[in-house]
């Protein structure tokens, strides 16, 4: 019975005397391996270039603000449910009278770190936010030394005030 | 003019040891960047435009890691391997004619160190001297894995260099010296051995490829089985020797096949060019590097064509046919030179 037209009959018989010598075979690998040296490397030298990214990439992870620049997390702890590698922790605190600018609502994370080395950017996360405030980007998670380092606190999570500074991620709203 | 003389052979020995290191840090680099190629890879490009300062870099490494000599070891006799090895390598280049004579004020100076006539014998004495290395490297090691590696490397050498002393027999019969010089003064113009001895020259290139523990006959270092082979506890500058003389060997064994059978530094039409002595003498050095370098690329062409083979092949293909094969062509040879005698 032939499962797949690939398949191949496989003797044991002797070698004639051409593939006895092995030159036949031996002339042909090299004519392969020549082909090869003269065709164009698959590389791509990571630091200089990159490759093209998906627009729906998921990268490292951003804390988005609102148009106010006020943060838009309240730390209801969604995320952190949902993540299926138990990767996000985040303590909670409320807003104190005269920090309206900087959080939307009355309560919000005062811690909100995610340890990026148990992270499987799965993007639930996202999906589970019911405020819009967190979101993949195209961004790589960098490589580093140490494994303390790999747990990104506010400081490297929350995009900047500034309009220059915000991060666009119209693309995974869309999606 | 004895004085002069000593002092021609001196400056020409230090540039043929200096050629000779040169030639083997950069081969390093050059199997790197054509392994790479034939894998559709970039290979270091790092150190440097290109990575050419990469041997450099990989010598510097070399020298900065940490020298290990184990406790159960021979202590002099695991400095003294790949001393061996290295020396048996450096000491072949002696009698390789890298070019013609050169005339400089009414001196006839020959770009070769020793002529010996029996240039050819010595080679393959001092061949035959670099299992040693290999062999008390192992043994000192005081590691079954090194043993294992050693005794591979030494029976496998021993085994090819009959075939390989063979199939030379059947050219030295043909030029009736054993004089490098002559040999290669010979193939004037494109009057080449390869012409005369293709099979003969087919024998000795699959030897060459034994006698350097190239792929596909690299048994004595195989990774995969042995750990590491005879240099399985060697670290450091050490280590780097013994790879280092496996890189010379493969210069001089290409250099030698250059010269016996590609002519050396003979090149067609060198009569019919009408040019001074000196440049022809120039030129043909040129082309002496040349065929060498075609030579070592054919070499690591190879290596990163076909796999290794297992031991009992490679054992079976030394003896059963290499063996009977360089017989056979000896025989034929004789028989034909006896015929055109005629």
């Amino acid at each position: 019975m032939q499962l797949t037209n690939r398949s191949k009959v496989v003797s044991d018989k002797n070698m004639t005397l051409a593939e006895g010598s092995y030159l036949p075979a031996v002339l042909k690998g090299m004519a392969v391996t020549l082909k090869h040296f003269f065709k164009r490397p698959a590389t791509i030298k990571y630091p200089e270039q990159t490759r093209e990214f998906s627009e729906v990439y998921r990268g490292k992870h951003v804390l988005k603000r609102d148009e106010n620049g006020a943060e838009r997390c309240t730390a209801c702890g969604l995320c952190a449910v949902s993540c299926p590698a138990e990767a996000i922790t985040m303590v909670a605190d409320e807003r104190k009278k005269g920090e309206e600018k900087l959080y939307c609502e009355e309560k919000y994370a005062a811690i909100y770190e995610i340890n990026m080395l148990r992270c499987i950017f799965c993007g639930l996360c996202e999906e589970a936010c019911p405020k819009q405030a967190i979101f993949l980007t195209k961004e790589i998670v960098p490589s580093d030394y140490d494994r303390d380092d790999f747990i990104f606190g506010k400081d490297r999570l929350v995009e900047g005030v500034d309009a220059s500074k915000r991060i666009d991620i119209t693309k995974r709203q869309d999606r | 003019m004895d004085m002069l003389f000593l002092l021609d052979k001196t400056v020409i020995a230090f540039i043929a040891f200096a050629i000779t290191l040169l030639i083997a840090t950069y081969s390093t680099y050059a199997e790197r960047k054509i392994a790479a190629f034939m894998q559709d890879r970039v290979g270091p490009d790092r150190a440097g435009p290109f990575g050419i300062l990469q041997p450099l870099a990989d010598a510097g490494k070399f020298f900065f890691k940490e020298e290990i000599i184990p406790n159960a070891s021979d202590k002099f006799l695991f400095i003294a391997g790949p001393g061996i090895a290295m020396l048996t390598a450096l000491m072949t280049s002696v009698v390789i004619p890298w070019g013609d004579t050169l005339n400089i004020a009414g001196r006839e100076i020959s770009l070769q160190v020793s002529d010996l006539n029996i240039g050819v014998l010595y080679i393959f004495g001092v061949v035959s001297l670099g299992v040693y290395g290999i062999m008390i490297g192992g043994w000192a090691s005081n590691n079954k894995f090194a043993l294992l590696g050693a005794i591979r490397a030494s029976s496998q050498m021993i085994s090819y260099e009959l075939s390989m002393g063979l199939a030379l027999i059947a050219l030295i019969m043909m030029t009736g010296t054993l004089s490098l010089k002559e040999i290669v003064d010979q193939q004037h113009g494109m009057n080449w051995n390869i012409f005369y001895q293709p099979f003969g020259f087919l024998l000795f290139v699959v030897c060459a490829f034994a006698e350097c523990n190239r792929t596909p006959f690299d048994l004595p270092e195989c990774e995969t089985e042995l750990v590491g082979g005879y240099h399985t506890e060697y670290s450091s500058m050490k280590l780097g020797f013994f790879m280092f003389a496996e890189y010379i060997n493969m210069f001089i064994s290409s250099a030698f096949m250059a010269s016996l059978y590609f002519g050396g530094y003979n090149f067609p039409f060198m009569d019919s060019l009408g040019l001074d002595q000196n440049i022809i003498t120039i030129i043909g050095v040129f082309v002496f590097f040349l065929k060498i370098f075609a030579f070592i690329f054919l070499f690591m062409w190879i290596r990163w064509t076909l796999p290794r083979f297992r031991y009992d092949q490679l054992m079976r293909l030394g003896w059963q046919y290499m063996i009977p094969l360089a017989l056979i062509h000896l025989f034929a040879t004789g028989a034909v030179l006896l015929w055109a005698d005629k």
